[in-house]
Order: C-alpha cells, then sequence, then structure tokens
C-alpha cells in the first residue's frame, strides 16, 4: 500500500507508447505487460532474423536472444524476463542478468514485495531452485512447482528423490516424492505432494500427501495429521498463526478441516477456501448440491448458486464483505461453439454477499474491492471490447486491452492502464467519472 | 470377407502382468470381501443390483461386441458374459471371493471391454455395461490389482497432471521448439503461452510433447491460418487426458480434471478446444466433471472434429485442393456414441477429400477400435489379445479398400494402426489435422 502512495495520481494522463508504431516496426510484437504503476508498458519482439528481444516503452534491448519469455515487472518496476541463448537459460533483471546460467529455467515467482525472485531450475541433468541467482546446491531427479516464503528468504518446491526404472510401479508405490526445503529434503516422503505452501511467518511449510493410493492427509514440516482422508485439496495457513485449514473428503462428501479436524458441514464439492485479512473468517467455493456452485462463508452458503462454475471469493479489506466471479448457461446442454457463444449460456459476473449485479459480461475478472471495503469493480468484456464495471454498473470507456485497475489509497480515483486506437495509456480518474 | 486368425483359440496365451499376478499375491479373501463392502456401499449396490437383475440373459447384446464377434463368437467374450464373470458373483457372494477370480476379474473389466457402449444400444433394456465394467475396475484399484502399464500412466497423472511423465520444462520446451519447427512451414507463427483472455485454450494428450510434437505443429499451423485467438498454458492442466478414469482412480481422475478446468478459467478463456482425443473428451464432459460435481465442463469444451467442422463451414479454413486417395473414417466411440459428432465427421471429411468411402456399420453402430476404454494403455503384453480381438475391424477396414483410415482419436489411431499391421491390410491411419495441413490455403501473408 505504501508504493502505491508513492504512486503519480495527479497526472490524469500519460501517453506512454504507441503500440501500433511497433508493430509496423517489428515482424511480430507478442503480449504487452504493464507495470503495476502503469508507467511502463514491455513485450517480446520478433527481429527479422527470427530472433527475439524485449521492447519497454519503446527502449528495444540491443540484446537479441533464441528464446524469450515470462516476462513480469516487480512493484518497484524492475522489470524481468527468462532468456534462452547458445543453449543457456538466464534470468534478466533490467538487462542485468544472474551469473548462474540453466538448462531450464521456469515458474517465475516474486516474493509480495517483489525484491526477491525465485525459479525452478534444471542444471547439470538436475532439478531444484534458484534464489535471487543462488541456486540450491541439492538438486533432484525432478523438481515440480515453487513456493516463496513470504519474507522472500526462502524457497520449496515439490522433489522426486529417486530414479526409478520405467514403469516401476511397485518402486513409486513405496513413495519416491517429498518437498525440499532450501534445498533440503523432508526425511519423509510419500506416493505424491501437492498443493506447496508456507506459512505467514515464513518459518513453516504445508503440502497435501499421499500415503499409498488411497490415504490423503496434509503433512507440515514432514510431520502428517492423524487423521486420512479419502481425499483432500490444498492447505492454507490461518494469517498470523500457524493454523492450518484444508478441504477432505469423507465418506459424507467435502468438508473443511482445521488442523486436521473437520469443521463444517459436508458439501457435494468444497475447494479454493481463503481467509480474511483478519484471520477470523473463511469463504470457500462449495457445491451445495450436484451441479449448482456458490460461496459459502464461515460453513453458511450463500443464498444464490448458480449452474456452471464459481471462481475462488475475494475478502473486502475489512473482512466484512465477500465477492466472487459466478457463471451461469441458461441450456447448459446445448451444443457449444467454438467459434460462437450460444444465447444464454457463459454468463459472467460478480456477485457480493450472495447477491449478483443484474448485469453479465462475455468474461469478468477477479472483483476488487475499494480501500474503505464499500465498493466492488472488475475488469469486464463486452462485445470483444474491456470496460471496468463499478457495483454492477458499466463503465462509458471501452478499450482494445485493459489491465486491472487500481484504486488510489483514498479511494477517490482509480489507475486505469488501457490500450486505445493503438496507444498505451496511463490514466486517473476519478471514481465518478468511470 | 472373414481374415483367419493365426491360431482360433487363445492364441495370446496366458499374458503375464506383474501388476495383476504380484498384486494378488497380497489379497486374502478376507480383505477382498472387506474392501469390496466398502466399496459397493458407496457405488449404491442397488444401482448395480437391479443392471444385473434386469438382464435377462437374451444374449442381444452379443452379436454388438466386437471381441465377441472376432474371437469366433467365443460365448466367454459376450457382454452379459464379461459381467456373468465379474460384477455377478461378487454381489451374489457379498464380496467374499479369491485372489484369483479378482486377476480374472480384472484381466476382464481392464483387457476385454472397452466400454464402448455398443451393446447397450442393443440391448432392449439398455443396460450399461460399461457401468458395470468401470465399477468392477474400482473395486481392482481399490484392491491394487492395476495391469502394470496402466497403473504406471495413473502414476503419472498424479505427479504431473499428464499422461507421460511429460516434466514442466519439457512441456514448456516442446511449445517454443514446435513454434520454431512451424517457422519452416508458414510465416511468423506464434504459439501463445499463457495468453491472459485468449478465447481458446487448446488443449492435447500427453503423447504428444512426448512422442508426436509435430501434431502440436500442425495445430499451430490451423490455429494461425484461421486467425484463432489462442493460447497453451505453461503450467500443469494443459493435458485433457485421463487414464486415471479407466484405471478406477477416480480421485486423481478428479484431481487431473480440476487442473484442467482451472488452468482454462485463470487463462481466462471463453473455450477449451481440444485435440483429437476421445476419451479425454469422456473424462472431461461425461465422467470426470461429474465426480468434482459439475454438471457440465465449466468452460465449454469442444472436440477437434467440431472445431474443424467449424472453421470448414465459416470458411476459416479453405481447401487448396481435396486430398485424392480414397480414405474411410472411423467413428471413436467417446465423441461418436458419446457426443454425437458423426455428421460433423463426415462434413469434414467430405470437404477434405475427394473420395470417402464408409465403413459397414458406421455412426454411432461402428464398431470401436478396441484400444480404446483404456485397453490399449495395458500396454505391449496385451497387445496380440487386443488386435485378434478385433477382427471384425480389419474386415471392416479392409472391406472400404481405402488405403487411408482418418482416425480422430489418439487410441483409435494407435490401435487401428496395430489391427492394419496384425492383418496385413496395408492401409495407415490419419488424423484430420495431418490432412488438414497437407490440403489447406495458406494465406498470402503466412506464406514463406
Ligand atoms: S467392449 Fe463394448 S460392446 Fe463389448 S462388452 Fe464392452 S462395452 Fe459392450
Ligand atoms: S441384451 Fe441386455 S438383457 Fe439381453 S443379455 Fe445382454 S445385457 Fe442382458
Amino acid at each position: 500500500m505504501n508504493q502505491i502512495a508513492e504512486w503519480d495520481w495527479d497526472t490524469k494522463e500519460k501517453y506512454i507508447a504507441d503500440i501500433n508504431e511497433w508493430r509496423k516496426k517489428f515482424p511480430v510484437v507478442r503480449g504487452l505487460v504493464a507495470s503495476d504503476d502503469g508507467e511502463k508498458i514491455a513485450t517480446v519482439i520478433q527481429t527479422e532474423d527470427n530472433r527475439f528481444t524485449t521492447c519497454v516503452n519503446g527502449d528495444v534491448w540491443e540484446e537479441t536472444f533464441e528464446r524469450l519469455w515470462s516476462l513480469k515487472f516487480t512493484p518497484d518496476n524492475k522489470f524481468i524476463c527468462l532468456t534462452y541463448k547458445d543453449y543457456e537459460w538466464a534470468l534478466a533483471v533490467d538487462k542485468e542478468f544472474w551469473e548462474d546460467r540453466f538448462d531450464s529455467a521456469w515458474n517465475l515467482t516474486l516474493s509480495p514485495d517483489g525484491k526477491n525472485i525465485a525459479i525452478n531450475v534444471k542444471k547439470e541433468e538436475s532439478y531444484g531452485v534458484s534464489l535471487n541467482g543462488n541456486t540450491w546446491e541439492n538438486r533432484f531427479v525432478d523438481a515440480r512447482d515453487i513456493a516463496l516464503s513470504p519474507d522472500g528468504t526462502r524457497t520449496a518446491t515439490l522433489i522426486q528423490t529417486k530414479r526409478l526404472k520405467e514403469g516401476d510401479i511397485f518402486g513409486f508405490q513405496e513413495g519416491i516424492w517429498t518437498v525440499a526445503v532450501d534445498g533440503t529434503p523432508w526425511d519423509k516422503t510419500f506416493v505424491n505432494v501437492w498443493g506447496v505452501t508456507f506459512s505467514p511467518d515464513s518459518k513453516h511449510v504445508a503440502v497435501e500427501v499421499r500415503f499409498n493410493l488411497y490415504d490423503y492427509t496434509i503433512a507440515i514440516d514432514g510431520k502428517t495429521w492423524e487423521k486420512v482422508y479419502n481425499c483432500v485439496w490444498e492447505p492454507l495457513f490461518k494469517p498470523d498463526s500457524n493454523d492450518i485449514i484444508a478441504p477432505v473428503k469423507t465418506s459424507d462428501g467435502w468438508t473443511l478441516a482445521i488442523n486436521g479436524q473437520p469443521v463444517w458441514d459436508t458439501y457435494v464439492q468444497l475447494w479454493n477456501q481463503r481467509f480474511s485479512p483478519d484471520g477470523r473468517r473463511i469463504a470457500a467455493i462449495v457445491a451445495p448440491e450436484y451441479g449448482r456452485w456458490t460461496i459459502a462463508v464461515d460453513n453458511i452458503p450463500w443464498n444464490n448458486s448458480w449452474s456452471d462454475a464459481v471462481l475462488p471469493p475475494i475478502f473486502s479489506p475489512d473482512s466484512k464483505r465477500v465477492a466472487a466471479v459466478v457463471k451461469e448457461s441458461r441450456n447448459p446442454f446445448h451444443m457449444e461453439s467454438a467459434l460462437h457463444n450460444v444465447e444464454g449460456n457463459n454468463r459472467y459476473s460478480i456477485a457480493v454477499d450472495g447477491t449478483p449485479w443484474p448485469g453479465d459480461f462475455e468474461m469478468v475478472w477477479d472483483p476488487i474491492f475499494s480501500p474503505g471495503s464499500d465498493k466492488v469493480l472488475a475488469k469486464v468484456e463486452k462485445n470483444g471490447k474491456y470496460f471496468i464495471a463499478i457495483d454492477g454498473r458499466i463503465g462509458k470507456h471501452g478499450y482494445e486491452a485493459l489491465w486491472n485497475p487500481v484504486f488510489s489509497p483514498d479511494g477517490e480515483k482509480l489507475l486505469i492502464r488501457c490500450v486505445e486506437g493503438g496507444r498505451y495509456y496511463r490514466r486517473v480518474v476519478p471514481i465518478h467519472e468511470i | 470377407m472373414a481374415l483367419a486368425v493365426k491360431q482360433k483359440e487363445k492364441a495370446w496365451g496366458k499374458v503375464l502382468d506383474a501388476g495383476l499376478d504380484e498384486t494378488i499375491k497380497k489379497l486374502t479373501p478376507e480383505k477382498i470381501e472387506q474392501v469390496i463392502k466398502k466399496a459397493l456401499e458407496k457405488m449404491g449396490p442397488g444401482r448395480l443390483k437391479t443392471m444385473v437383475e434386469t438382464c435377462i440373459h437374451c444374449g442381444l447384446c452379443s452379436e454388438a461386441c466386437h471381441t465377441y464377434l472376432s474371437n469366433d463368437r467365443d460365448p466367454t467374450f459376450a457382454p452379459v458374459a464379461k459381467v456373468k464373470q465379474t460384477m455377478w458373483p461378487i454381489l451374489k457372494n457379498k464380496g467374499r471371493v479369491s485372489p484369483e477370480f479378482i486377476r480374472r476379474a480384472a484381466e476382464i473389466a481392464y483387457t476385454e471391454c472397452n466400454l464402448c457402449k455398443r451393446c447397450s444400444m442393443y440391448c432392449p433394456f439398455g443396460i450399461d455395461m460399461a457401468y458395470i465394467i468401470l465399477s468392477v475396475r474400482r473395486i481392482c484399484h481399490l484392491l491394487g490389482v492395476t495391469p502394470l502399464y496402466l497403473q504406471d500412466t495413473a502414476h503419472s497423472h498424479a505427479v504431473t497432471m499428464n499422461q507421460m511423465w511429460v516434466k514442466q520444462d519439457d512441456w514448456i520446451d516442446t511449445l517454443q521448439w514446435q513454434e520454431e519447427e512451424t517457422r519452416g512451414e508458414i510465416k511468423n507463427p506464434i504459439i501463445p503461452i499463457n495468453k491472459e483472455g485468449a478465447d481458446i485454450m487448446y488443449s492435447v494428450i500427453g503423447p504428444e510433447p512426448k512422442f508426436q510434437a509435430h501434431l502440436m505443429g500442425q495445430a499451430a499451423v490451423i490455429m494461425n491460418v484461421a486467425g484463432i485467438d489462442w493460447t497453451y498454458p505453461s503450467f500443469d492442466g494443459w493435458d485433457n487426458s485421463d487414464m486415471a478414469m479407466y484405471s478406477g482412480d477416480h480421485e486423481i481422475m478428479g484431481r487431473v480434471k480440476r487442473a484442467h478446468f482451472e488452468a482454462a478459467m485463470k487463462l481466462k478463456v471463453k473455450k477449451i478446444v481440444m485435440g483429437e482425443c476421445g476419451h479425454a473428451f469422456r473424462s472431461i464432459y461425461d465422467v470426470g466433471n461429474r465426480w468434482l460435481g459439475l454438471r457440465m465442463p465449466p468452460v465449454p469444451v469442444i472436440h477437434a472434429i467440431q472445431f474443424y467442422y467449424e472453421l470448414l463451414r465459416e470458411g476459416r479454413i479453405k481447401i487448396k485442393k481435396k486430398f485424392d486417395k480414397p480414405v474411410t473414417l472411423h467413428d471413436p466411440c467417446n465423441v461418436i456414441r458419446g457426443r454425437g459428432l458423426h455428421e460433423m465427421a463426415r462434413y469434414v471429411t467430405n470437404a477434405l477429400c475427394e473420395d470417402f468411402r464408409e465403413m459397414n456399420p458406421n455412426k454411432e453402430y461402428n464398431f470401436c477400435c478396441n484400444a480404446g476404454g483404456g485397453v490399449i494403455n495395458c500396454g505391449p503384453p496385451w497387445t496380440k489379445k487386443r488386435v485378434i480381438s478385433n477382427r471384425v475391424k480389419a474386415e471392416q477396414m479392409k472391406a472400404t479398400g481405402a488405403p487411408i483410415v482418418i482416425t480422430p482419436c489418439h487410441n483409435c489411431h494407435s490401435g487401428i494402426e496395430d489391427v492394419i499391421k496384425y492383418y496385413k491390410l496395408g492401409m495407415h491411419t490419419k488424423f484430420f489435422s495431418q490432412i488438414i495441413v497437407e490440403v489447406m490455403e495458406i494465406p498470402e501473408k503466412f506464406k514463406l
């Protein structure tokens, strides 16, 4: 929030770059990436000789690569990407490379303040993690998924501990997967591990595990919950605490367990649980009956439910309200088409505390609460253009491209990052003008 | 036109499979009874019992089954006999059966039935044989008795969310490499990775990046030329296939489907278009989604046959010169009987090919390839049995006189190629996508 307060909230409009011009200049211009504060816009461009480089606000990096992807801005506006040249991957931050080079590099992850960068890597035929260019010395047969601690100092990944002969189902069932934290594997191995996550204090790591083909539970720092379940989904730590919640499947259906004990009613499905910022409330996606979806807050489902899907719940900053993307089809069994929409189907909207917005859209991005928790807005798509919708009302302007808007700290203005007429703009607009 | 099988009786001999032979050693009748009792409670024994008791043993389903017909009407291959040797005794004895019985039940359920549902269309009561046999497979899974290759595939799904142990970095590498390859076909192709808000997420099955990456290159040519706003995820969830559905591991099946749907929702795409695969469609549209509590996929899933149909109908791709060799078309059970795409498949075939010859029977009455239902995924030990048990398919194909069989499904594609080889039919299989890139017009802006 501090960083946001430092952004330019006074200049009404900045015309940052002419994207159409870029398109004329280079054979191919790929997807655009905007910085959080809207001051920068980046892309990958292809040169005449089929090499790639980056273009940030029109500044073209003179160095070219065979491959280039995974563009990101840090919150303090450093520009990161993964580059490939002469059979080596390298991570570049503002055109400066980490010293270490890799056979593969992926899952680029930033700490919340953007000061720490982690990636999964393959080096010398073994897999691990590199944090800020310091590559784990311990590496493994395989590594998948990465978790970076909230303080940005620790990393964890899922690892395969032993090489197996092809088709060795018995060796596999003895358990050859576990978690490595800062390069050190847990003592205990499992048949499967998924959903690795750090605690808010960065000290603990939790995952879903499967002991054999049938018994699932949650493990924290290598120690498992006593109870086993028919299935589990990914664990989540409570803010300012080491308590863990995870959806678990009992013989009656899905419920939510806290530290191993089921505490909610059972549902046909339950997943994507979230804590309120104050840690006192829990919201999750549930299916109260087969084929109907809604949000349950503290085990009380909203009165309304939807046919197709409900996306992960989002709490307001004051922890009192919950919003989510909802999707409904009037004729769910109608033959769908790849190129057209079936009238009345695939209608996206936002529901706040169970009440859907009156309109619906072709697509809706995650809802965003105002700092005072009183307003909800979202990027929406209608007739192929992107708009901002506030509390169900669609904004006046449709854009060719739009990034999620950001509220000013006082909640009075919005930062809009958009492309109009082939040009990228950064605008600051009072809420009532949207 | 009867094709001779070298040795009529059980020409494949006794098949050894450690996934069955070793695992039953750990079982006792007591353990089996305990596991089955628990399993039946969850499955709702009423439904199974009603199905089994409704059957009047009329045998009308027998003539529907390619394994029965291909094995010279050996009565043990009749659909009803498959139930009689598996679920009947299980229900009758309330789960108290021997380890040897389970071994035989597993062999029948995993290698003698493709869950193709052709027999259900001939049964006066519409008894759902696939449901019964899948329930037998679930029991076998819970007892740990599964053909080794199929189990290995289920393990791959569990670890990687894909069918072929494709590592996360290998997937990304394949996408980038295929874009480079496609540069040899058209000018400035793009394989977009993680393009948020694209119209379509295109999904494939694990064997494509592993062994048949050129198919991904061909898909890229079609997408670029047709001007589709599309993308692949760089992360897990790109694979639409699901052999855990067939091994009986519902929990892994659900996990794999969830990853697939969530990848699409994360990328904010409006539709998922999937490549030419049948079982993957069943897992997304029928079985896996329902296990998760979803009536329909949360993001509509369009099978490649329908996608090509739409592209051709709307002129998004145009044909330069039709494919001139005679072709026949194999109707994959899961998207024809399971989804009704047969007329679209014919539209596409006729739009692409000059000389299309129907197999008989066809459309929803077509015979299964005998690779489906996870049977081909039981691996090499079972190949001989699989091809011998589909002589009718060989006869059906031979009668068309066409050198090319279009097989818009991966399992059909491989399985039919095996049948062709065994019966020396001198034919070849092709996907629609392969013919499309051969005959399509490349617009000026994409010409090299
Ligand atoms: S293979 Fe097909 S026709 Fe034969 S028993 Fe199984 S579902 Fe029925
Ligand atoms: S056709 Fe139906 S009723 Fe007759 S034997 Fe087959 S399953 Fe039983």
